[in-house]
């Protein structure tokens, strides 16, 4: 139980890194990636939803759609629960921690349309993974999601002082530094 | 008149991909071969069609302030069965693309023409967006696809088409050469049309 727990971990964040290998979440990967600390914030409200996604729609298909020999309304329920989920979240920070709320505010809709957090819940189900398992794999893939971002725009803060050539100016020379990240981490791939 | 000017519109000037930038977790994650680049195309254009008209003919209907749900749930209904037909009919297709079948309803690009064009539009005026903006995505989904299965793995719809002497680069069927080559070719892209504003500016 605990070295598989451990695989799930490290695969999630090095191995089959959401971002660059999984290819979930790039919108907010090449969006929100100008200032670290942005970054940094939309790292840490992705990890809380993938986390408590990932608690729902286990509950939602063990104890709704299993039952009742529904899966093939995994889809829409999923992400309605995930819709609402970050509804809710929203609404209980705004009253709870207001400094962070203001700190993520515009990011935190839009985690809604991260596919991401819908691709770890539909990845849980089709792996088959227990609860414990489905938890860890979306705390590891949301930090796998921050590690890639926050590395991303610690690149890209330095980038705008290169010289670069006018065409590949914004999102060309951003994703070909994507490119050569994705092979730097192409390198944990023996590693379980 | 205006419905041609709506269809080339998606297909050129705003293509999804290469102009606006919509949608790149498929458009990277399943160009490893020209097949699967049309099998996904194809797939996320039917589903950009119906809740295109199927939202058009709400437009009405639908109470502004809870729109947004609303459109989720009319995407996510096509893409189910989009998602169903597909394991029915192409199974082999369905087993490749695996999660990107069900995560077109989080592809922004569906969303943001129900917000932007087909919430304001007639029910024709939606479809021909729709085909246009789809039509669009599968044929950039193509040209990223194609070139990565032609230098990656030396084949073009599966058949073999570069000489036996040729080495495939395997980095490029791997996930740094779908942003690598896709960079590149946005790249190009700015590069003519800049080039060919300058001969226009002079």
């Amino acid at each position: 139980m605990v070295p598989n727990l451990f695989a799930i971990f490290f695969g999630a964040i090095l191995i089959n890194n959401f971002v660059l290998t999984r290819f979930l979440g790039i919108c907010p990967f090449l969006g929100v990636s100008k200032k670290i600390e942005t970054a940094v914030g939309m790292s840490l409200a992705v990890i809380f939803v993938m986390t408590v996604a990932s608690l729902a729609t286990w509950g939602i298909q063990t104890y709704l759609l299993m039952p009742f020999n529904m899966l093939y309304l995994r889809t829409i329920s999923f992400i309605l629960v995930i819709a609402v989920l970050v509804q809710f979240v929203e609404m209980v920070m705004l009253k709870a921690t207001p400094t962070l709320y203001q700190a993520l505010g515009v990011y935190l809709p839009l985690i809604t349309t991260n596919c991401a957090v819908l691709g770890v819940t539909l990845l849980n189900l089709n792996e088959n993974y227990t609860l414990v398992q489905s938890l860890m794999h979306g705390f590891a893939g949301g930090v796998g999601f921050g590690l890639a971002i926050v590395v991303f725009a610690g690149i890209r803060e330095r980038l705008d002082f290169a010289p670069i050539p006018k065409a590949l100016e914004g999102f060309p020379i951003a994703l070909i530094v994507a490119g050569l990240l994705s092979i730097a981490f192409s390198g944990f791939q023996g590693l379980l | 008149m205006r419905s041609l000017r709506v269809f080339s519109r998606g297909l050129v000037d705003e293509n999804p991909v290469f102009r606006l930038l919509l949608g790149m977790c498929p458009t990277l994650a399943v160009s490893t071969a020209a097949i699967n680049g049309l099998g996904m195309g194809l797939a996320a254009a039917a589903v950009l069609v119906a809740s295109n008209i199927l939202i058009s003919l709400l437009r009405s209907v639908i109470p502004d302030k809870i729109r947004i749900p609303c459109y989720i749930v009319v995407i996510a209904t096509f893409v189910t069965m989009v998602d169903l037909l597909m394991a029915a009919f192409v199974p082999d297709l369905h087993a490749v693309l695996g999660i990107f079948i069900p995560l077109i309803v989080v592809n922004c690009i569906v969303l943001q023409r129900a917000e932007a064009f087909a919430s304001k539009n007639t029910v024709f005026m939606s479809a021909v967006d729709g085909i246009g903006m789809g039509l669009g995505f599968t044929v950039a989904l193509m040209i990223l696809a194609s070139i990565r299965e032609v230098i990656g793995s030396g084949t073009f719809f599966g058949i073999s088409v570069l000489p036996l002497a040729f080495e495939p680069m395997k980095l490029m069927v791997s996930p740094p050469g779908a942003f690598i080559s896709l960079g590149l070719i946005i790249g190009l892209i700015n590069y003519l049309k800049n080039r060919r504003e300058a001969e226009r500016g002079a």
